[in-house]
């Protein structure tokens, strides 16, 4: 198993405002960010990012629009830093919200940029994005999978042609030259990966032979996880565990209590993430007719909740590390008890080969972050990584 | 009676009503909702023909359908399909935008031209919102806005069947193919209304906070020789909250020779 460390560079000093009003998103208007005070934590978290590099541990980015949860606007302009400041960590964006994305040769001619830079580090997310992220980029909710299967399609057609320029006369885009400079170091094109929830995403990404990483809920990973595995069955190969990826909140310390105190704070991460204004949690067309059936019957004041591996439901935006715990939302500890709950967690789930640890999550300080690094990395890691040994990250038929 | 039509390879759920002259009504983007009462109350002097639009009711939404380019000449097909001569054309709201859309066009078969509360045209700043972002609001709101009573809108979707409920899931989805962005108009049609030729009137809910009575009158200066009246006690869908006055101002229009007008 490969540890990711993650965070979404999060502008806490805003957050009790934020709450206040119910929304860190959207509607909440930006005279509540100190620019000042965001350059100091910007400079921070990528120090942070940095000291992964020394460590040993990946690095995964993603971006958010809008919102005092996340600083990052752009995963290539972070991830540039980051290469220059790193030699070995592999990059993945996580991702691209390719479907809010107006230009998607652009996005090609970025991951190319970073791939390039980074001497061939960069593993690409290509994803849906948060219902939330409809509004800012005011991309539209309706058919906003067909919008991100061409925007896919294009982007690693533009990656892995060489002997361009091609023409692309799509549904939504639109060029008749496409020939991007320069090229990847990784081809056809650097290793793809998508996010999901459900067992359909599973089967897609499965089809295309792309690692499909979720977040949060061990009881809705598992089905997907399955899907995946059972879907390139079918079609004639088998799927290791390098092809699934899980993202949860890790809290490490020399102490248990000292590594739940930490989750603690990271989880806050989990938290404040959903709060934010009705109408930008389901713009229609973002979900399935189904999931909107089922939400209606429920009635507008019914929240979307987990449930724990008792069947007790969590609600995210109130729950204690222990309740994370029991969905697997969160792991912290001592080395030894995180690297337990991971072992026992990959069991359950069949085999997982990348853990995407949430490692920030905002009011947890700089000390208490980069120890929390170093644990992970120097603890946890090297014995997580001997989980998957044997198996060679087979690269299957992506991107053809 | 409630039939399904195919329509340029578009299969189409169309109600009708009685056996007037021929009215062909575009409903909202709320849905047909074509057990509420302005159905019938147009079928006892009109026949009625009320398709749902493609993604909404038991309508298809075809791969290419996407515009309201596409509704406007699926609907002049329709049209067509149907014979219908010295048509009255009703459309309410979205369906307004469509209508226009349709008589910009072709307006040969239709002797009246009914544009209730439509969106469709920006007429503001850039910085201006001519149309209330109805997805940027809480549903609460959406009514307040809405509705002169939103009580008379009110429906718990918590009671309704699951092909119901479907049903009004793929409408709200299908109503953002066509008018996500540009947010619910066509840059481009205001430049394009002087072209209607057919006798017109914009009726307008007094109270309503979706498209103003103020924006109304933009319409009604653009397109030529048309009239705005007025109902009271009604907000975005006067069909809707006051389906007797609705009926009323259609049939008085309808049997005119221009605007004589019942404006309030």
């Amino acid at each position: 198993m490969r540890v990711w460390y993650f965070s979404e560079m999060a502008y806490h000093p805003a957050w009790a405002e934020g709450l206040k009003r119910g929304s860190l998103r959207v509607v909440f208007p930006n005279e509540n960010l100190d620019p000042v005070e965001a350059h100091g934590l910007l400079n921070r978290y990528l120090d942070e990012f940095a000291l992964c590099d020394e460590v040993g541990l990946d690095i995964m980015v993603n971006e958010h629009h809008s919102t005092a949860t996340c600083m990052t606007v752009s995963v290539p302009m972070a991830l540039a830093v980051i290469a220059r400041e790193t030699k070995t960590a592999r990059l993945l964006t996580l991702g691209n919200p390719i479907a809010n994305r107006p230009d998607p040769v652009r996005v090609a001619e970025e991951m190319a940029w970073l791939d390039v830079l980074s001497g061939g580090r960069l593993e690409m997310g290509l994803v849906k994005g948060a219902p939330y992220e409809i509004a800012p980029a005011n991309a539209n909710p309706a058919r906003l999978m067909r919008r991100y299967w061409e925007a896919h399609d294009l982007i690693l057609k533009a990656l892995s042609t060489t002997d361009g320029p091609f023409n692309w006369e799509g549904e939504y885009f639109h060029y008749r030259n496409v020939n991007i400079w320069p090229r990847p170091i990784q081809q056809p094109t650097p290793p793809v990966w998508m996010t999901g929830m459900s067992v359909d995403t599973g089967r897609l990404a499965a089809e295309r032979g792309h690692v499909v990483g979720t977040l949060l809920s061990g009881g809705l990973a598992k089905p997907m996880f399955d899907a995946y595995r059972a879907r390139a069955r079918e079609l004639g190969w088998e799927a290791g565990p390098d092809r699934l990826a899980f993202a949860a909140c890790v809290g490490v310390g020399a102490t248990r209590e000292e590594g739940l105190r930490r989750a603690h704070l990271i989880a806050d991460y989990v938290r404040t993430s959903p709060v934010v204004a009705e109408p930008f949690t389901n713009p229609p067309g973002y979900n399935s007719i189904g999931a909107n059936v089922a939400m209606l019957k429920a009635g507008p004041r019914a929240h979307r909740l987990v449930t724990d591996r008792q069947g007790n439901p969590i609600d995210h935006r109130s729950a204690t590390v222990q309740q994370f715990m029991e969905t697997d939302t969160v792991f912290a500890g001592t080395p030894d008890d995180v690297v337990a709950q991971i072992t026992d967690f990959n069991a359950r789930m069949g085999g997982v080969g990348h853990l995407l640890a949430f490692g920030q999550g905002g009011w947890l300080d700089h000390a208490d972050t980069k120890e929390n690094i170093r644990l992970l990395g120097q603890e946890v890691a090297p014995r997580l990584r001997a989980m998957h040994r044997e198996i060679a990250g087979p690269r299957v038929a992506a991107a053809e | 009676m409630t039939r399904m039509l195919t329509v340029a390879g578009a299969d189409l759920e169309v109600e009708e009503r009685g056996d007037g002259p021929p009215l062909l009504f575009l409903h909202a983007g709320e849905g047909l909702a074509p057990e509420r009462p302005w159905l019938d109350l147009l079928g006892a002097r009109f026949r009625v023909i009320a398709p749902s639009h493609p993604g909404f009711g038991r309508s298809a939404l075809p791969d290419w359908v996407g515009s309201v380019d596409d509704l406007a000449y699926l609907y002049l097909d329709l049209a067509a399909a149907l014979d219908l001569r010295d048509a009255v054309l009703v459309g309410a709201c979205f369906g307004g935008w469509v209508a226009a859309e349709m008589a910009v066009r072709d307006a040969r078969r239709f002797a009246r031209l009914v544009l209730v509360d439509p969106v469709g045209i920006k007429v503001g700043g850039v910085t201006e919102r001519d149309i209330a972002d109805m997805h940027a609001v809480s549903r609460q709101e959406f009514m307040r806005r809405a509705w002169a009573d939103p009580a008379r809108g009110a429906i718990d979707t918590t009671k309704l069947p699951e092909t119901e409920l479907a049903a009004i899931a793929r409408g709200r989805e299908a109503l953002l193919v066509f008018g996500w962005k540009p947010y619910m108009h066509n840059p481009r049609l205001k430049h394009w209304l002087h072209r209607i030729d057919v006798p017109t009137l914009l009726l307008w809910g007094e109270r309503d906070e979706i498209v103003t009575p103020a924006y109304g009158r933009h319409w009604q200066q653009l397109v030529p020789g048309s009239c705005l009246e007025v109902i009271p006690d009604a907000g975005h869908y006067p069909h809707w909250e006051q389906p007797e006055a609705f009926v009323r101002h259609v049939a008085a229009f309808a049997g005119c020779d221009a605007c004589v007008s019942v404006t309030t």
